[in-house]
């Protein structure tokens, strides 16, 4: 079979339906579709199985896999980034107008500026492409995440947890149809963390969501459609019963936990 | 309390300092023309109080200027360096090869081009300054978070915009050090501009002068009044440095 040519940006929609789980979008007002399938070819040789994924629209999908297997790469690529590997193939959006400027990314290091306030930090984007902030929209968002009153705080005073609630805030003013979020939570401590997972689900609900995560918790409990990426390829995984955010301590999230450990070790073995 | 402290230690050192330069002079029975003693230096000092203060408006004029232009080109340097990477790989090979050349060397040339006045001292210092503080800048400016440019990238940035907004601000520690390097060297240029250049006057000028008199006392006289002014703008760069460091971590 020959190689898929490569991906050129803003290819047209691809009209064939996506082998990966595709739920029903939910409340998906601003919610994007996008479609990204090909394989991956990597620096030193290696590449990957061909694999399609697929972003529904307004909804959580959950791209898990061990730390070093290129799953950053998808993001980067989605993104717009120079990334480590190359894809031969295409990413396309539902609409088929390119990627670029619908796209917001958020990581685990909060990335925040340390010389602004949270506020101007907030409104970096804006400032950035040259427009004029919308200060009081970024002073609402603020006030979603939590912290209302701290908008003229320098990020040093900040815990770890109030700074990524502060880069939550930053990409939710960037206003973006779909958001990439890489492994975002993972720097934090546990009740955080979950706090965070809580307040990011609510505070992104109807736009198109890819959390990138090495967590098997963090992806039962928040993929709507899961991806498991390891050495033997990225495969589609049935979630876990009932529309996220799900209770970690629920019986079938955690099964659902379990099975995706196994198959992240089973893999790796 | 913090600051008399810090004034009582360095009172202490300059003491413990003084009483050893006494000391040589009477343990070998140093002659005036080869080691003078402190007091005779002081007097001296005091003697010549209003030439050396016209020296050192001059020396330091020059290390003013030599350090506002020498930083200032430096920076642009930097700025345009990191703006063009084109114009950066043209242009380090030339900043490396330029400091192969002896700057004392140098001097006559200056002294063609700027004239005997302060021009050609100020044109020393600057030359002295100007590759530490563009290779200082060019770093810090360079060294900007990788993950935060790609941010900037996704999130749409105009490259001059981020330059602005983003590396010039995270390069302000660089910018400090450099700084201070500058602070250090400019002075250097300018009493070696003075020594080569043919100077009409100047602290380096009265030292030359006074060498070549035996008056060994007037040169060391010189030489406290220009370590005082260079430890003074030193002092004066450092709480500028750290003002800047302070604002790019933001505090």
């Amino acid at each position: 079979m020959p190689p898929p040519p490569p991906h050129r940006p803003g290819a047209a929609p691809d009209p064939a339906p996506a082998p990966g789980p595709d739920p029903a979008p939910a409340l998906a007002p601003t919610g994007l579709g996008v479609r990204i399938e090909g394989r991956l070819d990597f620096a030193g040789g290696w590449s990957t199985p061909p694999f399609a994924l697929r972003l529904a629209p307004g909804v959580w999908t959950a791209l898990l896999g061990p730390s070093g297997i290129g799953k950053s790469t998808i993001l980067r690529l989605l993104a717009g980034l120079a990334a480590g590997g190359t894809l031969i193939g295409r990413i396309a959006a539902d609409d088929g107008a390119p990627l670029a400027g619908r796209v917001a990314l958020m990581g685990q290091a909060d990335l925040l500026a340390p010389w602004l306030s949270v506020l101007d930090n907030v409104c970096l984007g804006a400032r950035l492409r040259g427009a004029r902030p919308d200060r009081a929209a970024a002073t609402r968002l603020i006030a979603d995440v939590g912290l209302a009153g701290y908008e003229d705080a320098k990020p040093r005073t900040l815990s770890g947890g109030q700074r990524q609630r502060v880069a939550l805030a930053r990409t939710l003013m960037e206003d973006r149809a779909l958001v990439l979020l890489d492994e975002p939570f993972s720097a934090l401590d546990a009740r955080t963390r979950a706090e965070m997972q809580e307040l990011a689900h609510a505070t992104l609900a109807g736009r198109t969501v890819l959390i990138v995560t090495h967590e098997p918790g963090e992806a039962a409990r928040l993929g709507q459609a899961l991806y498991v990426f390891a050495e033997g390829g990225i495969d589609a995984v049935a979630p876990p019963p009932g529309p996220p955010i799900r209770d970690p301590a629920d019986p079938a999230v955690l099964a659902a936990q379990a099975a995706l450990l196994a198959r992240l070790r089973g893999a790796a073995a | 309390m913090a600051l008399a402290g810090r004034v009582g230690r360095v009172l202490v050192v300059a003491a413990v300092l003084v009483a050893f330069w006494q000391g040589i002079v009477w343990a070998y029975d140093m002659p005036v023309f080869l080691l003078p003693g402190p007091g005779r230096v002081a007097e001296v000092l005091l003697a010549q109080a209003p030439s050396l203060a016209g020296d050192a408006l001059i020396t330091f004029g020059e290390v003013l200027a030599g350090f506002t232009l020498g930083t200032g080109l430096g920076a642009t340097l930097a700025l345009a360096m990191v703006a063009r990477p084109a114009l950066a790989r043209a242009l380090m090979p030339v900043l490396l090869f330029s400091q192969a050349i002896p700057f004392f060397a140098l001097a006559p040339i200056l002294v063609l081009w700027f004239g005997l006045g302060i021009g050609s001292k100020i044109a020393m210092a600057v030359i002295f300054i100007f590759f530490p503080v563009t290779s200082a800048f060019y770093d810090g400016l360079r060294r900007t978070d990788p993950a935060l440019l790609d941010l900037a990238a996704v999130m749409g940035a105009r490259p001059g915009r981020v330059l602005w907004h983003l590396r010039v601000p995270a390069a302000m520690p660089a910018c400090a050090s450099g700084l201070r390097l500058a602070a250090v060297y400019a002075p250097i240029g300018a009493v070696i501009g003075e020594w080569v250049g043919g100077a009409q006057g100047g602290l380096g000028y009265q030292m030359l002068l006074a060498n070549g008199r035996s008056k060994i006392d007037l040169m060391f006289a010189a030489l406290i009044v220009l370590a005082l002014g260079v430890v003074a703008v030193y002092a004066a760069v450092d709480r500028l440095a750290r003002a800047m460091e302070a604002w790019a971590e933001g505090r």
